[in-house]
């Protein structure tokens, strides 16, 4: 089968793990690496593994825009900003590894499908990847009145740009919880914990449904935890989910898998792994459609 | 009363006390007492969830009534006294200080983890925008040592941060260590610098006129210990004590008696006092509005509530971490279950 041709825009800690997630695609083949340092890390790592490394920009990829089809941007909400616009233009597809939200929100087990023809995808957060389709698992056995999450990180794996906009982190995911998990009101909250050794991110979901069905909102949220650890092995519920009236409540762990970013940053391996995940999604697409 | 302030006291019991009653605040209590401690010439009294802005949550339990009815209600009834709220990033936004603002908020504490500063530039700029007195808020004080501190003051303060307060959340300070980190404070920045105790380990009085020896200018304290845990510093008590030692706070001291006794106390309903529970807090180092999540959940689980308490020490958690009491809890009855096996 022909492989869909990918490019990575941002050479730094996502842009790399993203590169070695994208070495195991069946369908993606990566082709470049772009960024502005060419002393960066994840350039002399994309070198090494022979994929080209442009450091000049968006500038440079743009001039030869036949590398790939697929453009993972990995760089900065402020930057996409800029990106999105060329490479519209330019006819590529974009997936958006910031907090920009430009695109459409997209959770892969919720919503890809009906998202595979649109220009640009947005992955909302860690914690909207983590949480959302447990909101879903729930929202589909019984309406959801409100649902709320809580993502514990390590300190260490916020990055300046989570950390600047922590707002955009709450607000953003708390969109994701309603427009993709189907909760007629979603809340979310982000804490950051500096102990060491760090913390593996962890999620509280609570939901308010309006009946209870302990059986099968179980059934639903194991096969969620299965679905999503499809794409990221190191997902699991902490325990069964716990019912208390109306109140359903769901304990979520995610250890990374250690491609590029330390295990307990499980928060940043769920990003990259939703990433490629939809990247895989959209080739699948695009080679059906060839072919037909 | 019209001479100068020596020391500028916060009045904390509509807002750290909205723990101490599940978050049941009304309108009305809010107006009755906000108007008394106006008439006592408090000069800021804090409004919110417990948690601060956009508090209300299942997390840390809902609000009885919106906080932002409170906040007005506050600022209708004060002729003199500023109303102040807590903001804690990543539990409330720039949308909600807003908001507050245009309710009659005049001042904001922005509130992080001692080690997290750099997450609250967005609020303290947003704040400073809107014309208001701002304070940066350093939580859970007792986990960082001095160096820590002040580089994460001086981040707060390069932001724009009018007040730096050290805050021991966990009332865990002792009056050497609120010594060591207010003089260094006072060494290395030029803003006011701000202290707020609990009393679990009934050290919130000493923890207060320490930082006040040390060249703290702003307190907290809670009319009869109304906060979380064991409660702040007393405020009626503290009025008297400072007045003792020639301290101006310019606060009346009279009317503060009465209305902790005749306005606050009922609301209250049972005297604060240093449970086995609230104890625990301070001497293991733990976020002091977990008490009765704590209690809640060992009475769910059937265990002993210090255990639980003793557990989240360990595993230094953070203010806001409360899903985590429930998970503790159920693994510390897990292996309780396997040992009586």
């Amino acid at each position: 089968m022909s492989k869909v041709k990918v490019a990575i825009l941002g050479s730094g800690n996502i842009g790399t793990d993203l590169m070695m997630k994208l070495r195991r695609s069946s369908v993606l083949e990566l082709t470049a690496v772009i960024g502005i340092d060419p002393e960066s890390e994840g350039l002399q790592v994309a070198r090494e593994f022979g994929y080209e490394a442009i450091d000049s920009g968006i500038d440079g990829f743009l001039k030869r825009p036949e590398m790939a089809d697929i453009v993972f941007d990995a760089t900065s909400a402020r930057a996409h900003f800029g990106h999105a616009q060329l490479l519209k233009e330019a006819g590529k597809k974009v997936i958006d590894m910031t907090p920009a939200a430009i695109g459409d929100l997209v959770v892969p087990p919720v919503n890809m499908e009906k998202h595979l023809d649109v220009p640009n995808i947005n992955l909302i957060t860690c914690g909207g990847q983590a949480t959302i389709p447990m909101v879903h698992a729930v929202s589909r056995i019984s309406p959801v009145k409100y649902a709320e999450i809580v993502a514990t990180i390590s300190s260490v794996s916020a990055g300046p740009g989570t950390r600047a906009n922590i707002d955009e982190f709450t607000q953003t995911t708390a969109r994701g919880i309603e427009q993709i998990g189907g909760a007629k009101k979603g809340k979310a909250i982000i804490i950051l914990n500096p102990a060491e050794p760090p913390i593996l991110m962890r999620n509280a979901v609570y939901c308010l449904v309006e009946s209870v069905d302990e059986r099968k909102m179980t059934e639903s949220i194991l096969k969620m935890e299965k679905t999503v650890q499809s794409y990221v092995p190191g997902y699991r519920l902490k325990t069964e989910p716990i019912f208390d009236g109306n109140k359903v409540t769901i304990f979520l762990e995610v250890e990374g898998a250690g491609d590029y970013l330390p295990k307990y940053s499980g928060n940043l391996d769920i990003m990259t792994a939703a990433g490629v995940k939809v990247a895989e999604e959209f080739a699948r697409h695009q080679i059906k459609k060839k072919v037909i | 009363m019209s001479a100068k302030r020596d020391v500028y006291i916060t009045e904390v019991a509509l807002r750290d006390g909205s723990h101490a009653i599940r978050h049941q605040f009304t309108v009305d209590h809010v107006v009755q007492v906000a108007r008394a401690l106006d008439e006592a010439n408090v000069p800021y009294i804090e409004v919110s969830h417990g948690d601060g802005l956009a508090g209300s949550s299942l997390q840390y339990g809902f609000s009885l009534t919106d906080e932002m009815e409170l906040i007005e209600a506050a600022g209708s009834v004060c002729r003199q006294a500023k109303v102040s709220v807590l903001l804690l990033p990543g539990i409330g936004t720039v949308n909600e200080l807003k908001e507050a603002a245009k309710r009659g908020a005049k001042m904001v504490r922005v509130a992080t983890h001692v080690t997290e500063a750099d997450v609250s530039a967005q609020h303290i700029y947003m704040a400073k925008e809107l014309g208001m007195e701002t304070v940066g808020f350093l939580m859970m004080a007792h986990m960082a040592p001095v160096e820590k501190l002040v580089e994460q003051a001086k981040l707060m303060e390069s932001y724009g941060a009018d007040i730096i307060y050290v805050t021991d959340s966990a009332g865990a300070m002792l009056p050497h260590q609120v010594r060591g980190k207010i003089r260094a404070l006072k060494e290395n920045l030029d803003v006011e610098i701000g202290f707020h105790g609990h009393n679990n380990l009934s050290l919130a009085m000493a923890n207060t006129l320490a930082a006040i020896e040390e060249g703290a200018t702003r307190v907290d304290g809670s009319v009869r210990c109304f906060g979380a845990g064991a409660g702040n510093t007393q405020t009626e008590v503290l009025v008297a004590v400072l007045d003792r030692l020639g301290i101006n706070t310019g606060i009346d001291m009279y009317n503060m008696m009465d209305l902790a006794e005749e306005t606050v106390a009922p609301i209250l309903g049972h005297p604060q006092e240093i449970t086995r529970d609230a104890m625990i807090l301070g001497y293991t180092g733990v976020y002091s509005s977990f008490l009765l999540h704590a209690k809640q959940a060992a009475e769910k689980f059937q265990i002993d509530s210090r255990d639980i308490l003793l557990e989240l020490g360990k595993r230094k958690l953070v203010g806001g971490q409360e899903d985590m009491i429930v998970d503790v809890a159920a693994e510390i009855a897990k292996a309780g279950t396997k040992a009586a096996r």
